[in-house]
């Protein structure tokens, strides 16, 4: 398999853009994408989204963006995996290159939540567990993270400070970040003092509703040594599982994100201490927990209390969510895991800004799909 | 949920019935091709015992489209007596009168009002066991 080179990223301002398209928004990412590798064209385009059949009526969206784009011609299709559809899509788009068939691919991942009412939103993201059953219960998203979340209190005898401490680290990390929705602080007892939506999950725990979308232009190896543009070696990897959590032997382990985690850093060549930054899938609050423990990153139960002590700050042992995370830079569904991505290739490519951190060579990015039903862990490393 | 849907998940959602692993004893709602399990292609028809124990619960304040009437209400994981596990609606009860661990049994109740096109639904939910 030949290698995978991120060689350029795109992104918008994750927000809620009343007045713009899906298409626009994706347009606009995908542009800058190119741009910024310095790139003529494009052997293939990914594109990675959930629910714009639900919230647009909008399928076919791999032509309509070659078609936005000017790349009429240029083969292009959506992969969809529930909340981790960027994740395939950048999947899809890499083994292409790996396989050695393209030079250059595009991905780009959008949504577009603000289209809908809060209760179309809802019911759009419970596509990503299985309708027939748990729909019936009307049983949201949320609303089984809630009761992963009583579960790993009473198991792990924790507290919700403990868990509460994540929602704090990703605003921490997205103040004064211009892509972020939330570019602000926000301290734990505000985050303690915000309503439940499903006891014990707060809504200031709970990602927020917008808009946006991100691109990344893949090279091969052929192409890279061509581009002036700065680059990062991809490897990704991937796995599932039962829909429900209940259904598994463990519903607090994670274990399609263990697999996924392992295999990317096999691929990669790195030990997990090698990774210097992690971009977590903190939808929620317990999320962020779950998937730091599931991943080999803290102890069972200890997510929290490593939290706390500042393990994941911008100069703790494994910086998390360095521009916010899903919480604060926002969680445009089908955009997310491209901008986690992008966001790492920034890291590693000196581009970081305020958030820069220095001398780390590797970083990780995990996309959940459902409750972890569907995991996609992507390693960068500098090239 | 639109008719042909509805109709082919009523004896799950009616009566908890559905079909049991002959292999490895697991229960599908719907008659799989192959158990997820363990692959067998041998089911029997089963229905899940009615009664269990409340094993966590939650107040969903936020609810999906076509349930925005019931809100607040109150979700459970169910684990029944032979042990599967069903996530349900609780109800006749208030939140603090709900304790983990109580016995719990199924109750037949309207589930969602839908648009025009589609039909109303019933189905199970579980309330607590009044002794
Ligand atoms: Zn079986």
């Amino acid at each position: 398999m030949g290698r995978v080179y991120v060689a350029g990223v795109g992104l918008t301002k994750v927000a809620e853009h009343w007045e713009r398209s899906l298409e626009n928004l994706m347009a606009e990412a995908a542009v800058a994408a190119v741009r910024d590798a310095g790139v003529s064209g494009v052997d293939a385009i990914y594109v990675g989204n959930m629910v714009g059949e639900v919230l647009q009526e909008q399928a076919h969206l791999g032509a309509i963006i070659s078609e936005a784009i000017g790349m009429n011609g240029v083969p292009a299709f959506r992969v969809e995996a529930s909340e981790a559809s960027g994740a395939a899509a950048l999947y899809s788009a890499s083994m292409e290159i790996a396989a050695g068939r393209a030079d250059a691919v595009l991905v780009v991942g959008g949504e577009k939540l603000s289209d809908g009412l809060a209760e179309e939103v809802e019911s759009a993201l419970m596509m990503g567990g299985r309708n027939d059953q748990v729909a019936a219960a009307g049983a949201s998203f949320l609303s089984l993270n809630a009761l992963l979340y009583r579960l790993y209190i009473r198991h792990h005898d924790s507290s919700e400070e403990e868990v509460a401490m994540f929602p704090v680290l990703s605003h921490e990390h997205a103040a004064g970040v211009p892509h972020a929705q939330y570019p602000f602080k926000i301290t734990l007892d505000k985050v303690m003092a915000s309503p439940y939506v499903a006891k014990p999950l707060r809504r200031f725990e709970t990602a927020g509703i917008g808009d946006g979308a991100a691109a990344l232009l893949l090279v091969g190896e052929r192409l890279a040594g061509k581009l002036d543009s700065p680059k990062t070696e991809l490897h990704i990897a991937a796995s599932t599982d039962y829909l429900s959590p209940f259904d598994r032997e463990d519903p607090l382990f994670f274990s399609a994100l263990a697999r996924a985690a392992n295999e990317a850093l096999r691929y990669a060549g790195i030990e997990r201490g090698e990774i210097g930054i992690i971009e977590l899938h903190d939808a929620t609050s317990i999320m962020a927990a779950l998937s730091l423990e599931s991943s080999g990153f803290s102890g069972k139960g200890q997510a929290g209390k490593m939290a706390h002590a500042g393990e994941f700050n911008l100069n703790g042992t494994y910086p998390v969510n360095t521009f916010g995370g899903l919480k604060a830079r926002g969680h445009p569904i089908g955009a997310t895991a491209i901008y986690q991505v992008a966001e790492l290739h920034l890291q590693l490519t000196n581009r970081a800004g305020k958030n820069q951190v220095d001398g780390r060579k590797a970083g990780m990015a995990q996309s959940l799909g459902g409750v972890a039903a569907t995991a996609v862990v992507t390693v960068l490393k500098q090239a | 949920m639109r008719v042909p849907r509805y109709w082919r998940n009523l004896p799950f959602i009616y009566r908890l019935s559905g079909w049991r692993c002959v292999e490895c004893g697991a229960f599908h709602p719907v008659k799989p091709i192959v158990c997820s399990r363990c692959r067998s292609s041998e089911f029997q028809e089963a229905e899940l015992p009615k009664t269990g124990r409340l094993i966590a619960y939650t107040v969903l304040k936020s609810p999906p489209k076509g349930y925005e009437e019931q809100a607040p209400y109150i979700v459970g994981l169910v684990e029944l007596d032979d042990g599967t596990r069903l996530i349900s609606q609780i109800v006749d009860v208030s939140e603090d009168e709900l304790k983990e661990d109580m016995r719990v049994e199924a109750v037949f109740r309207r589930l969602r009002s839908n648009d025009e096109r589609d039909v109303i639904e019933y189905g199970y939910k579980f309330r607590p066991v009044i002794d």
